[in-house]
């Protein structure tokens, strides 16, 4: 694709920063599932993943527009984190060679390993963090940068051709680390960190790559909230430095704050597309995933009360009932 | 008096012998697989009877020593290759379980007598006499002939070799040990530079104490000689030399990352099973060079080198270890000495009609190997990080 490498794209890449900027951009897009964006940085085609008789992702066509945070959402069992592995190379599709096709900022993804897609620009975290417990936060910093001299065995023994790059590895892990707050826990085996602060580390080791694109996946899952709203700001500030970033996430909060664009999964298909206020309104998500109460704040005192829980009996009663005439009928 | 110095003289013998120094470096090689890329292999033997026969084979046919060095490492190399290629993309375990069988393979086709061309080359069970490729490494020694003490100066010259002599010697051995183990522990205000060059000054100090109270006498290039203890402890220098360069640089990080995460690893663009092919072949190099100078002093035998080395080797890693740069060379010398010492006692004690007679003189050898056992188990019970390593990396489960 060459039209990435084009003056205005980077122009428009490099505005970002500006809501208005960024609702303007999206305005555009058709709110409904694989619309076409402006300059996608990953196109995905016909991804089929079966276990066994189970079909867990079908997604049809998705673009990821160049530049924003896009959020991908679901209920449990969606597909979202087998569609992130499958993408990132860590699964193969069952539609490998039927068509299936996947291709990053322009270069093919098809039949790519893990570690390519990492070289090639799109870096991803875990769910469950993978923290690399009994080396230090320093070295799980300095393992993320790419191309390093010192990793080539034949030149691993001659410090001269590598000790200029692990100063400068060096000084980007220390500016990172003093950007994530974890500076002082340097020295520190990264086993010792708590859950927050190895979310924090593994977001910091990826972008030692310098990523064209960061996928998080439910970064803020078992986060405290002091904690999410700085992760959260960091996430911000990828974007406005220009970052494509793809996240999973459950939190419907974070979702609607954040996202500039909102992709929903359920049952491993692409249900809805849209700028996150007008696709929570979208009934296909609202029956999907969100239910009834997805306006109803769950951590609120107010829902503690009995006539709260009288009410939603009543209304679990009335589904049951539904459901059993729809059996019968 | 007279027992226990011949026991501590059998122990010395058995510390600087050359075997020790080979299984050293083996076990140099598999702390590169084990302790830093966390790779499973439990074949390391394999990797030292090809190094063995690759060596011993082409010098006993007729060829340069140099010619059976390579081939030796050479062998090692294709054999790494072959057992990496299909597991190291699958779990763990399935290294493990593939390079037990393929070391026992190794070993009995060595044995086997079925082929007569093959058995001209391996000599079967009986093996390679060392007599027939021992000759040009005994050749290359610029040592002069005759007999010589390991240290010329020793406790037989201070007043006569009194036994005052002796003890306020080992009184000292003791008093520089700790000391040594207190800087190490960083409770000294040492750090640094400073603390790594006052251990080894310690360490060099007590070596030569130790060599002072105990006199070895040896010839100078016959087997088990002087000549033959240098070139293998100096490989051994060679191999921790080497070692320490890998694992300080980016390599050795990303071998340490690979242990600990193979999915974080590719996430962050790294060629996983590249590093581990890497891992273990180099590992196995240090397999195949141990193999050699294993048998430079005995015979190329291939149930000397089966499955129970493997044990020793990792029993050695364990026990000095696992992940350190001097863990192997400690942990061997603790196992061989500690064995041998074990031995000496009960046969001195525990088998002669002067003290308590319960063992004959074989029992005495296994008895030596159950208390190793023993002291194994105790080992990794209570100081699971064996006794260089590092306890803070006990606290997290991986």
């Amino acid at each position: 694709m060459s039209d990435s490498m084009s003056p205005t794209a980077t122009a428009t890449a490099g505005g970002l920063a500006d809501p208005a900027a960024r609702r303007r951009l999206m305005s555009g897009v058709q709110p409904e599932p694989g619309s076409s964006k402006p300059n996608p940085i990953l196109k995905v085609d016909h991804i089929v993943r079966q276990f066994g008789g189970m079909t867990a992702v079908d997604v049809e066509h998705l673009e990821v527009q160049r530049g924003i945070i896009t959020a991908l959402i679901g209920p449990n069992g969606a597909g979202k984190t087998t569609f992130f592995n499958l993408i990132t190379g860590f699964d193969r599709p069952t539609s490998a060679g039927q068509g299936a096709h996947w291709s990053f900022d322009g270069a093919n993804l098809d039949r790519t390993s893990a570690s390519r897609v990492a070289k090639s620009g799109m870096v991803r975290t875990f769910q469950l963090t993978k923290a690399l417990s009994r080396m230090t936060v320093m070295d799980n910093m300095m393992l993320g940068a790419q191309d390093q001299a010192g990793e080539n065995l034949a030149k691993c023994l001659f410090k001269p051709f590598w000790g200029a790059q692990e100063k400068q590895v060096e000084a980007k892990a220390l500016e990172l680390l003093e950007r994530f707050k974890l500076l002082d826990k340097r020295t520190d085996y990264a086993g010792s960190l708590s859950g927050g602060q190895r979310k924090l580390l593994e977001m910091a080791r990826a972008l030692m790559s310098d990523p064209k694109m960061i996928m998080l996946d439910e970064p803020m899952a078992g986060v405290n909230p002091a904690l999410t709203q700085s992760l959260l700001g960091h996430i911000q500030s990828l974007r406005d430095e220009g970052m494509t970033v793809l996240f999973v996430e459950h939190d419907m909060h974070v979702v609607r704050h954040i996202s500039d664009w909102v992709v929903v999964m359920a049952e491993g298909r692409l249900v809805a597309e849209g700028p996150a206020d007008t696709v929570m309104s979208n009934q296909a998500v609202i029956d999907a995933y969100l239910g009834a109460h997805h306006d109803t704040d769950l951590g609120d005192d107010a829902l503690l009360s009995d006539a709260a829980f009288e009410q939603i009996e009543k209304e679990v009663a009335q589904e049951d009932a539904e459901r059993e005439e729809e059996e019968q009928s | 008096m007279d027992d226990i110095q011949q026991i501590l003289q059998s122990m010395m013998r058995e510390a600087v012998s050359p075997t020790t120094a080979a299984v050293a470096l083996a076990v140099i090689g598999l702390n590169i697989h084990f302790g830093y890329t966390g790779l499973l292999n439990i074949g390391q033997s394999a990797f030292m009877l090809f190094g063995a026969y690759g060596f011993a084979i082409m010098v006993d046919q007729g060829h340069s020593m140099w010619l059976g060095v390579v081939v030796g490492l050479l062998l090692a190399f294709v054999f790494a290759l072959v057992l990496g290629v299909p597991t190291l993309k699958l779990r763990g375990d399935y290294l493990a379980i593939v390079t037990i069988s393929a070391a026992e393979i190794v070993r009995y086709v060595g044995r086997s007598v079925g082929y007569e061309w093959l058995f001209n080359l391996t000599g079967g069970a009986q093996g390679i006499p060392g007599s027939h490729y021992r000759g040009p490494f005994a050749d290359l020694s610029f040592f002069p002939s005759g007999d010589t003490t390991l240290l010329a100066f020793n406790y037989h010259d201070v007043a006569g070799g009194s036994t005052l002599v002796r003890l306020v010697g080992w009184l000292i051995v003791i008093g520089l040990i700790w000391l040594t183990v207190r800087i190490g522990r960083g409770r000294m205000g040492l750090a640094g530079a400073a603390r790594t060059a006052t251990i080894a000054a310690l360490v060099v100090v007590t070596a030569l104490v130790i060599f002072f109270l105990v006199p070895v006498g040896a010839q100078n290039t016959g087997v088990n000689g002087w000549w033959f203890t240098f070139v293998a402890w100096l490989l051994v220098a060679a191999g921790l030399v080497v070692v320490l360069g890998l694992t300080r640089s980016p390599w050795g990080r990303a071998l340490r990352g690979v242990r600990e995460d193979e999915d974080a690893m590719r996430s962050l663009g790294k060629n996983v099973f590249a590093i581990k092919m890497q891992a273990l072949v180099i590992g196995g190099l240090f397999g195949a060079a141990g193999g050699m100078m294993y048998v430079l002093p005995t015979a190329v035998q291939p149930d000397a080198l089966g499955r129970n080395m493997t044990f020793f080797c990792y029993t050695s890693l364990l026990l000095g270890g696992a992940a350190t740069i001097w863990g192997p060379v400690l942990g061997s010398l603790i196992f061989w000495v500690g064995r041998v010492a074990i031995i000496g006692i009960s046969n001195t004690y525990l088998s002669s009609s002067d003290y308590i007679d319960v063992m004959n003189g074989q029992q005495t050898s296994q008895f030596a190997f159950i208390v190793i056992g023993v002291a194994l188990m105790l080992l990794v019970i209570f100081r699971p990080q064996g006794i260089l390593g590092d306890k803070r990396e006990l606290r997290f489960n991986v």
